[in-house]
């Protein structure tokens, strides 16, 4: 079948416009971004189908040379219910507007917690602010580069011992919850 | 056979009402249905093996109820009931009276029992999993029997995890050997084991799940903690019951796939291990109950062993130390709940003296830990003898075999020394433990068993002929091991002697030998669980962190990257080489022309900051579709998305109002949300013609053109909609309906009925002037051209919808395109006049237009329903009208209009949201 590369890349064109759009923090944006998407996608199913042709109307246009109705059918249906969900994510827009004063998406609270809880691995505040301690260090010395042996001696000192502060809270922080974490072995409760 | 499981289905029920009217005493009526199942399994035993019963459960799935009563089996059956009687009677006297969990306790014990009765009597893998996974759940809940003490819910947790996840490897595992096999009756599967490489795999996963049921290393960690459960229940599921199933499954299967070499090599290694390791720990355990469990796995390691080697003569010793280790072991359990019960506590360092004030316990407990050591002429004795001469064939793995063996037998003296002085011996410095006297219903179960270890070693020729059925189902004739008190053979005999000897010096230097267990361990299996377990939850909840990010930007990245690896992916992979794609630029002359305006469109939205320019280009975008369809030859399309377009266009400006002009700033920054935009877009076009060229068969659109004609339509893609696909059209007028009622409940929120606004007496109108519209916008906001071309254009553009609407069937046209030009049409009305205007133009409330519409389709639907017994069948005739000539009259017109009346609503009712109430709002706010 001959495949005709124009309305190929305009459906091309029209689906990538439609993901850069939905990437954004707006709604409107992101809406924009979801009926270009849907142009798009049309457009490819109903380009696919088949060689262009006459309309698909009995009587008034020899069968033979006929587009493909049946792509036809399932976009038109498609294009309706795009209508109908641009409406309503308008209306949507309206009320985002109306809570917080702007169309911005907004992230899930507990979803967000669960990420800083993943982020601190479960320790406890004793272990990060070591984690943390250290890690300013390292910073310091990166900026600092100081230039006479002593100093740098120094630096590293102690960073050495903020390294061991660090790992000695872990390695404690560890036994902590094993021994939370198993009744037999502090006995039966 | 299924009368006994409801029998104990029903004992179970009734427990928590009997408990609750006669307390404990309840217990020994409720032992009276596994005293049935023991009488029954006596009833088999004298009429002859094996008892088969089988009813069908779910044929297609070739599931059937099928049980079966084989000496292994019948064994099982008699030890689980047997058992379960008499631990049911000593439970009666155990809890003080009146507890509070005793309702609990017996209904879960009835249950358990009946459950493990279903898993020995099972024929049908799964019927046998089914059964296997109800003892993991019942004994779950028995040991968490006491559900306040944070170390009974973590064994319970323990035991649930370790033996579900080899549960769950087993089920795997019957799935391979039942699709090799063909069938999944076991019996049928052991008369004709499969063979193979996937049988291979399957047994290991079958093992790994006998394994963990029976505490073998490296899952026996969760036994030692199972003893926070009340004594009877250790002595009924982790002695005789629940722990001896992943043994049954290895004696039912060892017959078939004992000569398979991964059943050895992976059995018979993890059972000496378990033996020896078993043994070696329970060296320094101080509670009684603990080193019980300990050795309780020690034993379990050793019954591995049997069963692994896969030949007849370790079989026959195995069957006679399954039988032998229940009745000891049971008896054990069962003294040390009585010692605890006399004494108030079972720790070893702290018991003395107790053989003096309870001697008859003492000598049910050397009588049962005797048989445990194998000492002549108990049955502990005659199991040890015919397992040690099993293993002396002189090969290689059998003497390791026997070896590891002889270690473990010589641990297992050592423990039981280490038992019976612990529990009843003078200790030195200790004062003698202060004792209660045992009641009767707790003796005499634990005597019984005790005596019977005694009473059934003479009968060991017995107990071999009636095992002849299951010995001889081995593949192998073996070298003539018989289970009997006195077989003289010499050897066995000598290490016998030798075990007994090591294990006395063990007993003798039990401090250093405690001390040097402490030294040498490395490792903890408990901690090792435990830090795993917490590792898994570290993972679970890092994973989520990262794959539920709460953000739908994020979401929506991970999901079209995921799009475009996959198409990369499979377009590197499995695009055959010889891809010939035959491409032309274009191949209708209107195409370049409209591409290169849906371009520039496109790159405008992009760089398009204000709200309202990135609607219109939007809408653009949309026109140059709608003129692509054109070219291809759809004009419904190319219509219909015209005035859709137009429509969204008219809406997106009536929100757009209110908004801020500009967008706040993206986080994703712009080079890479277009990189991944192009590579979707390329990765979906290039789906897509791919999808063109790989086309093989004939379109089945081809066909429809017959349908139509059917139909009396000429538009195909009308026919299409109203007749063939119209289930389709009905759900998409459904959906419609839904979305409005989203925008309208959206915006107006909480009112809950409101009626037409009308203008209420001349806001804008001067008197005495006539008016081209029937209200008008303030003065400021008139536009006279709009207002005039409104009221002219109004009526011709509704007869036009209708228009549109009739000729659907043989003309472009339809429902859905009539129903947005007559939407149209009122939407300039309210552009032009405000909103007391469109309540003026369409006089019918909203509601009342969605839910005719709705009943109109729905109502076709019906009508095809009661006249031609099919939902949506449309009725037709053919009239003749003078003056008209005939006429094709079908309900697929009605039908229709049911659509155009929905769509007409939807609008009205949108302009009324977003549109009217709007206004409200932004009047209100102004005059405040």
């Amino acid at each position: 079948m001959t495949i005709p590369l124009l309305p190929f890349a305009a459906s091309g064109v029209l689906i990538a416009t439609g993901v850069t759009l939905m990437l954004e923090r707006s709604l409107v944006r992101l809406l924009a971004g979801v009926v270009m998407l849907g142009n798009g996608v049309n457009l490819l199913i109903v380009t696919s189908s088949g060689s262009p042709g006459s309309p698909p109307i009995l009587g008034r246009f020899p069968q033979e040379g006929m587009a493909d109705p049946l792509p036809q059918a399932m976009v038109l249906t498609a294009i309706v219910i795009t209508l109908g969900v641009t409406a309503f994510l308008l209306a949507m827009v309206h009320r985002s507007w109306q809570l917080t004063g702007s169309d911005e998406v907004q992230d899930d609270t507990e979803d967000r917690r669960v990420r800083l809880r993943a982020r601190a691995g479960e320790l406890s505040e004793a272990v990060r602010r070591r984690q943390e301690e250290y890690r300013r260090l390292l910073a310091e010395e990166r900026v600092q580069r100081p230039t006479e042996k002593e100093a740098r001696r120094r630096l590293r000192l102690r960073r050495r011992e903020a390294l061991r502060l660090m790992r000695h809270a872990i390695r404690q922080e560890r036994a902590r919850q094993a021994l939370a974490l198993d009744p037999e072995l502090e006995g039966d409760d | 056979m299924e009368s006994l499981l409801i029998l104990h289905a029903a004992a179970a029920l009734c427990a928590p009402w009997l408990t609750r009217l006669l307390g404990r005493d309840a217990f020994p009526l409720l032992a009276l249905a596994p005293a049935a199942g023991f009488c029954y399994s006596l009833w088999v035993l004298a009429s002859g093996v094996p008892e088969v019963s089988s009813s069908s459960w779910a044929p297609a799935l070739g599931l059937s109820l099928s049980f079966r009563a084989d000496e292994p089996g019948l064994l099982m059956m008699a030890l689980v009931t047997g058992v379960g009687l008499l631990v049911m009677v000593y439970s009666s006297r155990y809890f003080p009276a009146g507890e509070a969990g005793l309702a609990r306790f017996g209904g879960f014990m009835l249950a358990f029992a009946g459950a493990m009765l279903g898993l020995v009597m099972a024929d049908d893998l799964f019927l046998l999993y089914v059964f296997w996974e109800l003892t993991t759940v019942f004994s779950w809940l028995l040991i968490g029997y006491d559900p306040e003490s944070r170390a009974s819910r973590r064994a319970a947790m323990k035991a649930l995890t370790l033996t579900t996840l080899g549960g769950l490897a087993m089920l795997a595992g019957f799935v391979v050997i039942g699709q090799a096999a063909g069938t999944y009756r076991l019996s049928a599967i052991v008369a004709d084991p499969p063979r193979g490489g996937p049988v291979a795999a399957g047994l290991v996963l079958v093992l790994a799940g006998a394994l963990a049921k029976s505490a073998i290393f490296p899952f026996s960690t969760w036994l030692p903690a199972a003893m926070a459960a009340p004594t009877p229940v250790s002595a009924y599921l982790h002695a005789a019951a629940m722990v001896k199933a992943g043994v049954y499954l290895l004696a039912r299967l060892a017959p078939a796939f004992g000569d398979v070499p991964v059943w050895r090599a992976v059995a018979v290694p993890l059972g000496v291990l378990t033996m020896v390791l078993g043994g070696w720990r329970a060296l320094r355990e101080t509670d009684l109950k603990r080193l019980l469990a300990y050795g309780t796995v020690s034993q379990l390691g050793f019954l591995t062993i049997l069963f692994g080697m896969g030949t007849r003569d370790a079989a026959l010793a195995g069957v006679a130390m399954l039988l032998a280790h229940a009745l000891f072991k049971a008896a054990l359990f069962l003294v040390v709940g009585a010692v605890d019960h006399a004494a108030g506590t079972r720790d070893l360092n702290r018991l003395s003296g107790l053989w003096r004030s309870a001697p008859w316990l003492c000598a049910a407990a050397v009588l049962a830990g005797a048989s445990m050591a194998g000492v002549p002429p108990l049955v502990g004795f005659v199991a040890k003898e015919a397992a040690l001469e099993s293993l002396l064939t002189w090969e290689t793995f059998d003497t390791l075999a026997l070896a590891g063996v002889v270690a473990g037998s010589a641990l297992t003296v050592a423990y039981t020394l280490r038992f019976l002085w612990g529990a009843f011996g003078t200790k030195r410095g200790l004062r003698p433990s202060p004792a209660h006297r045992t009641p009767a219903a707790m003796f005499a179960p634990t005597a019984l068993l005790s005596a019977l270890g005694l009473a059934l070693a003479p009968l060991a020729g017995v107990y071999d002929a009636a095992m002849s059925g299951y010995t001889g189902s081995f593949r192998d004739a073996g070298h003539g091991t018989h289970l009997a008190l006195w077989t003289g053979a010499a050897v066995p005999l000598l290490l016998s002697l030798l075990i007994f000897a090591v294990g006395g010096l063990l007993f003798w230097a039990r401090r250093p030998v405690a001390r040097i267990g402490a030294a040498l361990q490395f490792a903890d299996s408990a901690t090792l669980f435990w830090t795993v377990m917490r590792r898994l939850d570290l993972f679970a909840i890092q994973t989520t962190g990262i794959v539920q990010r709460g953000s739908v930007p994020d979401y929506l990245l991970i999901t079209l990257a995921s799009v475009a690896a996959l198409g990369l992916f499979s377009f590197l992979y499995v695009t055959p080489p010889d891809l010939d794609l035959r491409i032309v630029a274009w191949q209708q002359p209107e195409q370049p022309f409209v591409v290169v305006l849906m371009v520039a469109a496109a790159a405008l939205a992009l760089a398009a900051r204000a709200y309202v320019l990135l609607a219109v280009v939007t809408g653009l975008t949309g026109y140059g579709t709608a003129l692509l369809f054109l070219a291809h030859g759809s004009p419904d399309l190319a219509l219909t998305q015209f005035l859709a377009e137009t429509l969204s266009l008219v809406v997106f400006a009536l929100v757009l109002r209110r908004l801020p002009i500009e967008p706040v700033q993206a986080r994703l920054r712009f080079p890479f949300r277009l990189a991944i935009g192009l590579v979707v877009g390329t990765v979906t076009a290039g789906a897509g013609m791919l999808a063109m060229e790989a086309r093989q068969a004939e379109p089945v659109g081809g066909l429809m053109a017959g349908a139509a004609e059917r139909a009396g339509a000429h538009n195909i893609v009308s026919a299409l909609l109203l007749d063939i696909r119209a289930w389709d059209t009905l759900g998409e007028s459904t959906v419609l309906v839904v979305l409005t009622l989203g925008v309208t409940s959206l915006v107006f929120l909480r009112r809950t009925s409101y009626t037409i606004e009308r203008d209420e007496g001349g806001t804008a109108r001067p008197p005495g002037r006539p008016h081209w519209l029937s209200s008008a916008l303030p003065r400021g906001e008139r536009a006279l051209a709009f207002e005039v071309a409104a009221r002219l254009t109004f009526h011709t553009v509704l007869v036009l919808s209708v228009y549109l609407l009739l000729v659907g069937h043989s003309l472009v046209g339809g429902g859905f395109a009539g129903g947005i030009v007559a939407g149209l049409a009122i939407t300039v009305r309210y552009l032009a006049g405000g909103r007391y205007e469109l309540a003026a133009a369409v006089p019918v409330h909203a509601g009342v237009l969605l839910g005719a519409g709705l009943t109109l389709s729905t109502g076709t639907a019906l009508a095809g329903l009661l006249s031609s017994g099919a939902a949506l069948t449309m009725l037709a005739a053919d009239v003749t009208v003078p003056l008209l000539g005939t006429l094709h009259l079908s309900t697929g017109l009605l039908f229709d209009l049911g659509v155009y009346v929905t769509v007409i609503g939807m609008v009205q009712d949108v302009l009324r949201a977003l549109g009217a109430e709007l206004d409200r709002q932004i009047e209100k706010e102004n005059a405040s």
